[in-house]
């Protein structure tokens, strides 16, 4: 039995990792360069707080 | 606000809206990141520092390596809540100390959590393959199973992830708390036989140098807490839940520490509980009982995973963030715009993590997490002092103070100090492979890498020019 759940979990870390690589490869042809890496550190802290006492 | 919207739902991406990591979390998630990283400390990795110095030393340093932690919790409560962003400690150093600080900073969490994924994995399938007890079974299958389990569910949303680990987290607690009620800890020699394990003769067989010597795995029991300040761009209120989130989840492990070393010391026999992987469940196979034994081996599965689950998180932040300032490629710093997480960061530690699971064995891959976490803490007492000098208290709006500074900063590098000696006693020429490894990269960063960075965009915080400048 513990032979057979050691291929059950082969195969299901592969179907995983195959399924992240195509979703990684969907989102990187979909969305453009500029779009995926426009996250700005400290932005809403911007829009939030103005740290004036 | 600049130019474009930001985008905080996890809908589609409109034109000319920006993608950032969604604010989900409340301090519940900040608790289950904490305490589910460290909590696998309980489980195993504590007890080696008993085959260091003994039972005795075990709990002198549960004591003082928990003090050395609260300073941490506290200070790291009063930073985050005031630079709320990805990367926790590398957005601390990057704006207090400065870059090459904040360059190494991000390395150590990246390093610290990365290893202590690969322990986790390691220990999994470690105790999957000794309950099996079948001649020829490996663990390899159910490490990597681990692994890439838990990148999935990091690569699909924060909020389920962190809801994931506050269920596993709080099982593996209560199974703690279940054992320790068990055994009747207020009646000793019921069950418990602490008075004839532990006597003046091996209480410590070592003397205080064994003392000294057990500060290197004294630091598992509490190891990771600081990993909260990673989910600072995601929770709602960074100044409300960061603090509430870490000081509770620092309170919790005191509690956990304190209860694991009591029924552990009282069960088992000092040379075999510094030698075992899995001194909590031992201590319940020693009580005879069935249903002990059970929960506690679903225990122990259940931290490692919510240790892992937490380490992926953070090191992938951490990883994510280098990008976004440039100082890495700026392609680690894109965002999922359909599940809003560092999806590429995942996806590049991921084979890293695979990797070292596969060559490196869970004695080197704790020391080298320890390592690194050591040398985040050291920069985090320096890293105090500098903004309460930089930016005194009145000047910026912090969501929380810590008190009695600089006392808890100065505990902190001393206590630091001595666990340094105790690493250099038992793993002096990895003490010192990375300490030059750190000084290549730094090399490195300062000569190659610096000239890509945008020094005027990576310091974002809104705060008034510090004092002496």
């Amino acid at each position: 039995m513990w032979f057979t759940l050691s291929y059950v979990a082969w195969a299901l870390s592969a179907v995983l990792a195959a399924w992240m690589l195509f979703d990684w490869f969907k989102t990187d042809t979909t969305y453009s360069e500029d779009v995926l890496t426009s996250s700005r550190e400290g932005e809403i802290e911007a829009a939030t707080e103005k740290h004036k006492l | 606000m600049t130019d474009a919207a930001i985008t905080t739902s996890p809908s589609t991406v409109a034109p000319g809206q920006r993608v950032s990591l969604l604010r989900v979390l409340g301090p519940a998630h900040v608790w289950a990141l904490g305490v589910g990283i460290v909590l696998v400390g309980e489980y195993t990795g504590w007890n080696f520092a008993v085959d260091k110095g003994g039972s005795l030393a075990a709990l002198i340093v549960c004591w003082f390596i928990g003090l050395l932690y609260t300073s941490v919790a506290m200070i790291d409560s009063e930073v985050t809540s005031t630079v709320a962003a990805a990367g926790g400690q590398y957005a601390q150093a990057k704006h207090i100390v400065g870059p090459l600080m904040a360059f190494n900073v991000a390395l150590y969490l990246v390093f610290a959590y990365t290893m202590l994924e690969v322990s986790d994995a390691i220990l999994v399938g470690d105790l999957i393959v000794t309950v099996a007890g079948t001649e020829g079974l490996e663990r390899h299958a159910f490490v990597v199973l681990t692994i890439v389990v838990l990148a999935w569910l990091n690569y699909r949303g924060v909020l389920m992830t962190l809801n994931v680990n506050f269920v596993i987290t709080a099982i593996a607690y209560v199974a703690i708390i279940i054992l320790f009620f068990s055994v009747q800890p207020w009646s000793q020699g019921t069950v418990l036989k602490l008075g004839d394990l532990i006597t003046p003769e091996n209480a410590l067989p070592y003397g205080w140098i064994g003392v000294l010597a057990a500060f290197h795995f004294g630091i598992w029991f509490y190891l990771g807490i600081e990993g909260t300040t990673q989910a600072a761009e995601e929770v709602r209120s960074p100044a409300r839940s960061l603090p509430y989130g870490t000081m509770a989840g620092m309170i919790t492990l005191l509690i956990g520490a304190a209860m694991t070393w009591y029924v552990c010391a009282s069960l088992l026999p000092w040379e075999y509980l510094g030698f075992t992987f899995f001194p909590l469940f031992d201590a319940a196979r020693a009580t005879g009982s069935g249903f002990l034994e059970t929960l506690l081996f679903w225990g122990t599965v259940l931290a490692a995973v919510a240790s892992a689950n937490g380490c992926i998180n953070d090191a992938a932040r951490a990883w994510f963030s280098l990008g976004r300032d440039r100082y890495l490629p700026t392609w680690f710093s894109a965002v999922h715009p359909k599940y809003r997480t560092p999806y590429r960061s995942i996806l590049f530690l991921l084979p890293i993590a695979l990797a070292f699971a596969f060559i490196a064995d869970l004695n080197q891959a704790i020391t080298f997490s320890i390592l690194s976490g050591l040398l985040g803490y050291t920069f985090m007492s320096i890293n105090i002092m500098m903004f309460r000098r930089k930016w005194p208290l009145g000047s910026i709006r912090r969501g929380y103070t810590h008190p009695f500074h600089p006392m808890p900063a100065i505990a902190l590098l001393s206590i630091c100090v001595i666990t340094y000696f105790a690493v250099f006693l038992g793993y002096g020429s990895q003490l010192i492979a990375m300490t030059l490894f750190y000084i290549v990269v730094s090399i490195w960063f300062h000569f190659y890498r610096y000239k890509y960075v945008r020094r005027g965009d990576q310091f974002t915080m809104p705060w008034p020019k510090p004092i002496g400048y």
